[in-house]
């Protein structure tokens, strides 16, 4: 074995050498042999042809003994490969194009399966994953949002589907006494947290049910790299003691590095919730927690279901329910993966359909290269067979070529792929959740060079089995006939399918396009241009009571009013298509004709009274907020216009009296409703406007420690961004800034998700359509090149040039033609997947429709240009002599 | 094409390269002279496979190959056999007298 090995290596490493050898030995043989017959009595002329009568042809003996060792598949394969690399240099064009093909559609598909695979694919990064699941609580009108921690302890207590259920809830503390002040992202949560994912930490210790007590000491566990970035490293951090808030907290514990929560990806640090759902007054009783559980062994989902359910169904004198989180509606359990990625699955899911439908075009145009390329090459293969070249060794050729064209392309798709990759997560929308986890990874390319070899071995084939079919004298003939027929027909298939497939993707761009604008033209409700926000966030123990609260937030709005150019400015609790939330539950007094459901939940707005001004949001009756609504005096609520009519109806809703708020149920005062403003898209554009009580800010149970100053320019409301720091600083130079945003942007991030799947599939959309006009010019182009004698004869009976133009334009025009009537209802298919996107338009919508059939005629016209003003040129003296 | 009445049997071309250099060392072309002397010609040799095999069997391990000057002061390639060579050939001629002996059963059983 190893000297076969050695032996082979010498002859491959020596190429001279192992065929002097092996020459030398057939011509000594040679000579022995007529040496032979002339000792036998022959004349030396006839001794030399009897030997070679006896040997046969020395080259061919020196071949045979050649072909017999392994190098030698080696070397003809190397052979292939450089004689392959030789011809697609000598067609740049063909090459070019073909090469550039592939490397779209590959490096395209790649790129899509890296960035969907941690998504949609890969469990996420816990032990057991899939027994992972969420529960939500939903509001009246079942949509869901987050449970409470009454909900929780209820369900921790009665439910037996779970191994283990946790509540979390935001946590966004102050980091003070050790260099720059920072506002960290973390959470508060039971002690069964960090169990529910398997998860503990890797130095130190995990939270205990005594950490979870109402009154334990203040204890916290860092991310690896909180504690790498802030406090020395893992192991450094470990029993120190930190401030947060003001308050000494103890690290106790920091978790592994490969710790990724998906479920609040920002988080750096935890601490235990120790709250208990003790009244309905308390906080534990408001839609923030978030709730995750670990099925149990024996649970399935849709068990866990049925028994969370039956929960809600029938409540137990010991967990008793307020108004707001009775479970009336039912609870929601998915699994963790669906709810973080359920958002964007959509999106998804059509761009992986695009670029599936990319792929196929590339390859239905590599292919129609390759036939093109084949049909011209048919005179050389048939010259080459009669020459007696073997079947079977014209096909391997042909294979090789193939592969070494998708080789290529492949490699070059790579580099496509790392650059989509990036573009992918550069344009990614706000929240696409394991952004950080998408990479171009082993598998990822294991996947581009298996679909490179498929790709290679299948548009390879099509070509070489032609080319085994075509006997020599066919060939031979073929050529000064100029036939179309099967050849012609198969490559009009393949453009015919070109064009049904890039209108499938023109369309799902189409009617994302027309979403898009619809969305965007929604009216929010409020004026979006010339708005600046900036999220104001007190600094830990900067102001000590809500007084010195109130009064930061005012002297900070008089300097800001300062500032030239600015028109109107305010603050506000929350800020519209921020993302921010904030319900309450509230009660009326003495409705009319009550009916179930009056009682409800409602965004919270603690606002300035300027805040309607500068959003500029109508007042439909009554009064706006104003300065009298002050600390101390009766409380005053503005409500929006559908709320107001959806309870009230045509009566007047002013005066009426409500409680709002964290205390509904006790003995709140009473609200007096002073006002109905127009409604507002709080949400997203694409949701219907949620019900919202404003309240003014000084007259809240509390005054936020977070709020948002919105501006309103006479100019560009961005510009003014440095100089509106600049006022709030001058007021307390403390305070952090960590948002600030145009509103027009919030605005276009609300669309954020439809645009990146426009993005993405109108980009996919523009190459398919590069692609389909690139097969019917080849297409209209070949049959011009191989008709020119029937056009010249038909120019010499008399055809005018319009005729022969009009001859070869009605050629692309057909195709493209039966392409668009198989590709329109298989658009119309299509467009199921983007259902849950479209927004706005139907998924007939005609301009969609007839805007692609139009883009694609003029493409097919485009395509035709050139071919048909070549035949027009055709003269009829030379296309005859041609022959 | 083998044509079994000249050609040498499919397989036995290896056997009787290896019996012929047992004898002495010898060059391609005196290999085939030889096989059609003592089988006095019976079996014809194909220069193409015979090179084919002489280089197979060299690989193999079974001859070493030097170039020598032969009798006509010519240099030619001698062939001779390894150790290895020995033993294939006392291998390989068992296993044929172990099969023509079974062939010649069958064929006196039938006649």
């Amino acid at each position: 074995m190893a000297r076969q090995l050695a032996h082979g290596l010498h002859a491959l490493l020596h190429p001279r050498r192992a065929d002097s050898d092996v020459s030398d030995e057939v011509r000594h043989y040679l000579d022995q042999a007529t040496a032979a017959y002339i000792a036998a009595g022959l004349s030396p002329g006839q001794a030399a042809r009897a030997a070679i009568l006896e040997v046969g042809n020395p080259t061919a003996v020196r071949e045979e003994v050649r072909a017999s060792g392994w190098e030698h598949v080696v070397e003809t394969t190397l052979r292939d490969v450089r004689y392959a690399l030789r011809r697609l240099r000598r067609s740049p064009a063909f090459t070019a194009t073909a090469v550039t093909t592939l490397a779209l559609g590959i490096g395209a598909s790649t790129a899509v399966f890296s960035a969907i695979s941690p998504i949609l694919i890969e469990p996420l990064p816990f032990p057991n994953a899939r027994r992972l699941v969420t529960v939500d609580d939903r509001n009246q009108q079942g949509v869901p949002m987050a449970a409470t921690l009454g909900t929780y302890d209820e369900l921790r207590a009665r439910a037996r589907s779970f191994d283990a259920l946790a509540a979390a809830d935001r946590w966004r503390p102050s980091l003070t006494g050790t260099g720059e002040p920072e506002r960290l992202e973390g959470q508060r949560v039971t002690f069964t947290y960090f169990g529910v994912f398997g998860a503990e930490p890797a130095i130190g210790r995990g939270f205990t049910a005594a950490d979870d007590q109402p009154g334990a000491p203040d204890v916290v566990i860092l991310s690896d790299g909180l504690a790498h970035r802030r406090f020395g490293g893992a192991a450094a951090s470990v029993g120190r003691t930190v401030e947060l808030d003001g308050q000494a907290y103890v690290i106790i514990g920091v978790m592994p590095r490969g710790f990724a929560n998906v479920a609040a990806p920002s988080a750096e640090l935890w601490e235990p919730m120790r709250e208990r759902a003790a009244d309905f007054s308390s906080r534990a009783w408001g839609h923030h927690y978030d709730v995750v559980g670990r099925l149990a062994r024996s649970a399935t989902l849709d068990g866990a279901t049925r028994e969370i359910a039956a929960i809600g169904r029938s409540p137990v004198p010991e967990f008793s329910r307020p108004a707001w989180a009775n479970l009336k509606q039912g609870l929601l359990l998915r699994t963790l993966q669906a709810d973080i990625t359920g958002n964007v699955r959509p999106a998804l899911l059509a761009i992986v359909g695009a670029v599936l439908l990319l792929l196929a075009i590339a390859a239905l145009n590599v292919t129609n290269l390759l036939l093109t390329r084949g049909a011209q090459r048919r005179a050389e293969f048939a010259l080459r067979v009669a020459l007696g070249a073997a079947g079977g060794r014209l096909v391997r050729q042909l294979l090789t070529e193939s592969a070494v064209l998708s080789l290529v392309g492949g490699a070059l798709g790579l580099g496509v792929a790392q650059l989509g990759v990036r573009a992918l997560v550069a344009a990614s929308p706000p929240g696409l959740p394991r952004v950080d986890a998408i990479h171009l990874d082993g598998r990822v390319f294991a996947f581009a060079l298996a679909l490179t070899v498929l790709v290679g071995l299948t548009i390879g084939l099509v070509p070489a089995l032609g080319s085994l079919r075509a006997d020599a004298g066919g060939g031979l003939r073929e050529r000064s006939r100029g036939a179309t027929g099967r050849r012609g027909r198969a490559r009009s298939a393949l453009v015919v399918a070109e064009v049904a497939l890039a209108l499938v993707l023109l369309v799902s761009a189409g009617l994302l396009l027309r979403s898009v604008q619809r969305l965007v033209s929604v009216a929010p409700g409020f004026e979006p241009s010339h708005l600046v926000t900036l999220q104001v966030v007190e600094a830990a123990g900067a102001f000590n009571s809500d007084a010195a609260r109130l009064q930061f937030y005012e002297q900070a709005l008089a300097a800001v009013r300062g500032v030239p150019g600015v028109t109107d400015a305010a603050f506000t609790s929350q800020l519209p298509l921020s993302g921010e939330r904030d319900g309450y539950g509230y009660e009326w007094q003495a409705l009319p004709a009550a009916k179930p459901g009056d009682d409800g939940s409602a965004q919270r707005f603690a606002v300035t009274p300027d805040y309607f001004r500068t959003m500029r949001i109508p007042l439909r009756s009554g009064r706006m907020l104003n300065a009298s609504d002050k600390p101390g005096a009766p409380e005053a609520v503005l409500i929006n216009e559908s709320l107001a009519r959806r309870l009230f109806g045509g009566r007047d809703p002013i005066g009426r009296r409500v409680r709002f708020g964290p205390e509904v149920g006790n003995d709140r005062p009473w609200d007096f409703v002073v006002g109905v403003v127009g409604d507002v898209k709080s949400y997203t554009l694409a949701a219907p406007a949620p019900d919202i009580f404003y309240v003014s800010n000084g007259q809240w149970d509390w005054v936020d420690d977070a709020e948002t100053l919105v501006v309103r320019a006479t100019g560009e409301a961005a510009m003014l961004a440095p100089a509106l720091k600049r006022a709030i600083w001058s007021v307390n130079a403390n305070v952090p800034i960590p948002r600030i945003e145009t509103m027009n942007a919030l605005v276009a991030a609300s669309a954020g998700q439809r645009r990146f799947a426009l993005m993405v599939i109108e980009t996919f959309a523009i190459v398919a359509l590069l692609l389909a006009a690139v097969g019917l010019y080849g297409v209209v182009s070949g049959s011009v090149t191989e008709r020119t004698r029937e056009i010249g004869i038909r120019t010499a009976l008399g055809a005018s040039p319009a005729d022969v133009v009009w001859g070869v334009v009605a050629r692309a025009l057909g195709l493209m033609l039966i392409g668009a009537a198989i590709g329109l209802p298989s658009a119309y298919a299509a467009s199921r997947l983007l259902a849950t996107m479209l927004f706005g338009v139907s998924r007939l919508d005609f301009v969609a429709y007839g805007g692609v059939v139009a883009v694609l005629a003029a493409v097919a016209l485009l395509a035709a240009w050139a071919p048909a003003r070549r035949a027009a040129g055709v003269d009829p003296m030379i296309a005859l002599r041609a022959e | 094409m083998p044509n079994l009445s000249t050609d040498v049997i499919q397989g036995t071309l290896d056997l009787l390269i290896l019996k012929t250099l047992s004898l002495e060392p010898l060059h391609s072309f005196g290999i085939a002279r030889r096989i059609e002397q003592i089988s006095r010609n019976v079996f014809k040799v194909n220069p193409g496979s015979l090179l084919t095999a002489l280089q197979r069997l060299e690989r193999a391990g079974w001859l070493t190959a030097q170039w020598l000057d032969t009798e006509n002061s010519r240099r030619a390639r001698y062939y001779s056999l390894t150790r290895t060579g020995r033993k294939q050939l006392d291998v390989e001629t068992a296993e044929w007298k172990r099969r023509a002996g079974a062939v010649a059963r069958l064929l006196n059983a039938e006649g």
